[in-house]
């Protein structure tokens, strides 16, 4: 669906049929078919009516009214509560948390209501309806509690669907399937490239496939798997590798980490015999080493070095050390050398 | 502005002062002013980055507060907490140089705008997630209790933190407990954009309290923040915890990142700068008892280059090492290696708190 090739620059023109868009008005624009395709959807959250912090809403009030695009005050739990309450009511509840770092407070809300509503009913209520959307990952300067990555803690939560696109077009095709798969999803949205990633996106209504990875870039030597914001940082390694070290690296966007497809992750290491995992999240626990696990198990013997993690430090999310912290291109270069020359 | 009480009865509108305790204030509300407004053309130039939440048009809560208390109570309060730093006893360059990132800065560099912090004068923070302080400033409160002491942990928070959880769970924990807690909402009236009324269901913040008691107070006025503030600490000494409602304002946005115009108009900014401002009005009494308009050029001369030197200094200091990166996880790091983003790559977490290297 995104550009084959994020190297090249954009041709002068989008072909007809496509817009072309920044991730935010991606969003905006999945968010508008959504609204319009299901006269029972909402979009709720903090200051969304103005058009939100990161713009992302602007438009919706105007268009589709106060009762279905409305601001809530300042409480996360009720926020996530109040939308499992309205998607078990068969509607859908698209609920913002302003950012990802905020999303605690409605921990327990979508861990033990969420998750648990249709197992626990014996099938006979769920909250498919529901998705919480949320900006995540490091902007250059947000410190502790404007940059975080907290999707893996989510992927451990069976019940749960985890997302994140890694460009405008992924992101209005996987957020339209976020909010019309029938479980409730927890769709993280790359800050970093509101503003900067722009593409040229399919117009009118689509869906990129929830549970299904994408092979970003072809190669032969090493697989790297990541997903979000890093999945540029790691086209730009395998770009440079190229140039630089003659090694030939097969980028995969995971797109979907809970369910993850694993078999697009394993055939691509069949092919190659190695494997690096890079996330901003910090290492220890990161869903990097959910992959690493299976891969070392289902791909053993076609490995030619182990796996390998690439990831943000284990530690809170820095301010002014934010370089040192982030796997960036030049970590992610030598950690491939690394498994190239193991 | 009388005061509005909740289940308790009104602290007196009549205050004594004199020249210098209203000379003191004056000086303590003209830094911090002139201290968020350099901390605002920093930005502007750069060399403060982030997030940044200014305090101008509120000085005269805290200033109210802090000549109503003492450095031995406790002081928590959200992220726009520059101020605090210098009313709890530090420097401006300390301020600064935390702004800028720089190691001379009040924690290290480390923790930047929203996360200030004086131990030995008992400010907690500095905190960046809305409402998060709430419960620990009951739990500090509980402390102060347990260990006899005559202090009051002052737990300051926003009217848009006013609709979070976990502050009920918080007055409900201190009002059983009777803890000498007190709860101060400095309600400037915008949850970021949201004004109280759309965010609010009751934007009676003084009374949300229900079972605990509360009083609103004219937060622009430094005497009246300071009567109502001691006449709230005796209460919470004796009695238990006690909220306090500070009707204030603040000139600019949320952040630096708000221009602070798109859900007010500027007319109402102006008219409270020249109705309400409680730097004006402090000087306004001083004229009127004597006080030279020269004597305050001279003042104001003298803070602005203050402020200025300490932004120069600030400007002049270093970044913080990497290697401070990994120290202070954990006291104990039994033995942990705490792993870089290359793989094999392992660093000892140090617990170092002077950090010495």
């Amino acid at each position: 669906m995104a550009q084959a090739d994020r190297s090249t620059p954009l041709a002068a023109e989008p072909l007809p049929g496509f817009k072309r868009l920044n991730l935010c008005n991606a969003v905006n624009d999945a968010l508008t078919v959504a609204l319009d395709t299901n006269d029972r959807a909402y979009v709720f959250g903090e200051d969304v009516s103005f058009g939100g912090v990161f713009r992302c809403t602007v438009g919706l009030l105007e268009r589709f009214g106060k009762d279905r695009v409305f601001n809530t005050p300042l409480s996360e739990q009720g926020i996530v509560g109040f939308g499992i309450g309205l998607a078990a009511m068969g509607h859908t509840a698209v609920a913002e948390i302003q950012f990802a770092d905020y999303i605690f407070p409605a921990f327990d809300q979508l861990v033990n209501e969420a998750a648990k509503y249709r197992y626990r009913s014996g099938g006979t209520f769920n909250c498919g309806g529901l998705t919480v959307r949320a900006p995540y990952g490091a902007v250059g300067h947000g410190g502790h509690y404007h940059s975080q990555s907290p999707e893996a803690v989510f992927t451990h939560v069976p019940g749960l669907k985890v997302v994140i696109p890694s460009s405008p077009a992924e992101a209005k095709g996987l957020l339209l399937s976020s909010i019309r798969a029938p479980d409730p999803v927890v769709f993280f949205e790359p800050k970093m490239m509101y503003r900067t990633a722009v593409e040229d996106v399919p117009e009118g209504d689509y869906e990129v496939p929830l549970g299904v990875a994408r092979v970003v870039v072809e190669g032969g030597d090493v697989t790297l798997v990541g997903w979000g914001q890093q999945v540029l940082v790691l086209e730009q390694a395998a770009a440079q590798l190229r140039k630089a070290d003659d090694i030939s690296c097969e980028v995969i966007d995971l797109r979907t980490l809970a369910p993850w497809d694993f078999e697009t992750v394993c055939a691509s290491v069949s092919k190659t015999g190695r494997l690096v995992v890079a996330h901003e999240a910090p290492l220890t626990g990161g869903f990097g080493a959910e992959v690493a696990a299976t891969v070392a198990e289902r791909c053993f013997t076609v490995l030619e070095s182990p796996p390998v993690r690439c990831c943000g430090v284990d530690t809170p999310f820095p301010l002014i050390m934010e370089p040192v912290y982030l796997p960036g291109v030049a970590r992610v270069m030598d950690a491939v050398r690394g498994v190239v020359h193991f | 502005m009388p005061f509005k009480v909740h289940r308790i009865e009104a602290p007196s509108n009549i205050v004594e002062t004199n020249v210098s305790e209203l000379m003191s204030f004056y000086k303590l509300m003209y830094k911090m002013r002139r201290m968020e407004i350099a901390a605002d053309m920093m930005y502007k130039a750069k060399f403060i980055r982030g997030f940044c939440h200014l305090y101008d048009g509120q000085e005269a809560v805290l200033t109210g507060i802090e000549a109503a208390i003492t450095l031995q109570d406790s002081i928590i309060t959200s992220y726009r907490d520059h101020c605090q730093h210098v009313s709890r006893g530090g420097t401006v360059l300390e301020l600064m140089a935390e702004l800028m990132g720089k190691r001379e800065g009040a924690t290290r560099g480390l923790g930047g705008s929203m996360h200030i912090y004086n131990r030995k004068n008992n400010f907690y923070g500095g905190n960046g997630i809305v409402g998060a302080q709430i419960p620990l400033g009951a739990g500090i409160a509980l402390a102060h209790k347990y260990r006899g002491e005559p202090n009051v942990c002052i737990t300051m928070y926003g009217d848009g933190a006013a609709n979070q959880g976990q502050k009920y769970e918080a007055l409900n924990m201190a009002g059983l407990w009777n803890l000498p807690a007190i709860f101060v909402c400095e309600n400037n009236h915008y949850g970021m954009g949201t004004a109280e009324w759309r965010a609010a269901k009751s934007p009676n913040f003084y009374t949300r309290g229900d079972y605990i008691p509360g009083i609103k107070v004219d937060g622009m006025d430094v005497l009246a923040v300071k009567q109502a503030v001691a006449f709230a600490k005796a209460y919470a000494l004796a009695n238990g915890p006690i909220i306090m409602e500070m009707d204030t304002y603040r000139y600019h946005g949320h952040s630096m990142s708000d221009p602070g115009s798109t859900y007010r108009t500027r007319d109402e900014i102006n008219a409270m700068r020249t109705e309400r401002d409680p730097i004006e009005r402090v000087k306004k009494l001083l004229l009127a008892n004597g006080v030279e308009s020269a004597e305050f050029k001279r003042l104001d001369r003298e803070i602005k280059k203050e402020i200025d030197d300490a932004v120069e200094a600030a400007k002049a200091g270093s970044i913080p090492p990497d290697s401070w990166l990994w120290k202070n996880m954990y006291a104990a790091p039994l033995g942990a290696e705490m792993r870089g983003v290359l793989p094999g790559q392992y660093h000892a977490p140090a617990f170092d708190p002077e950090y010495k290297s």
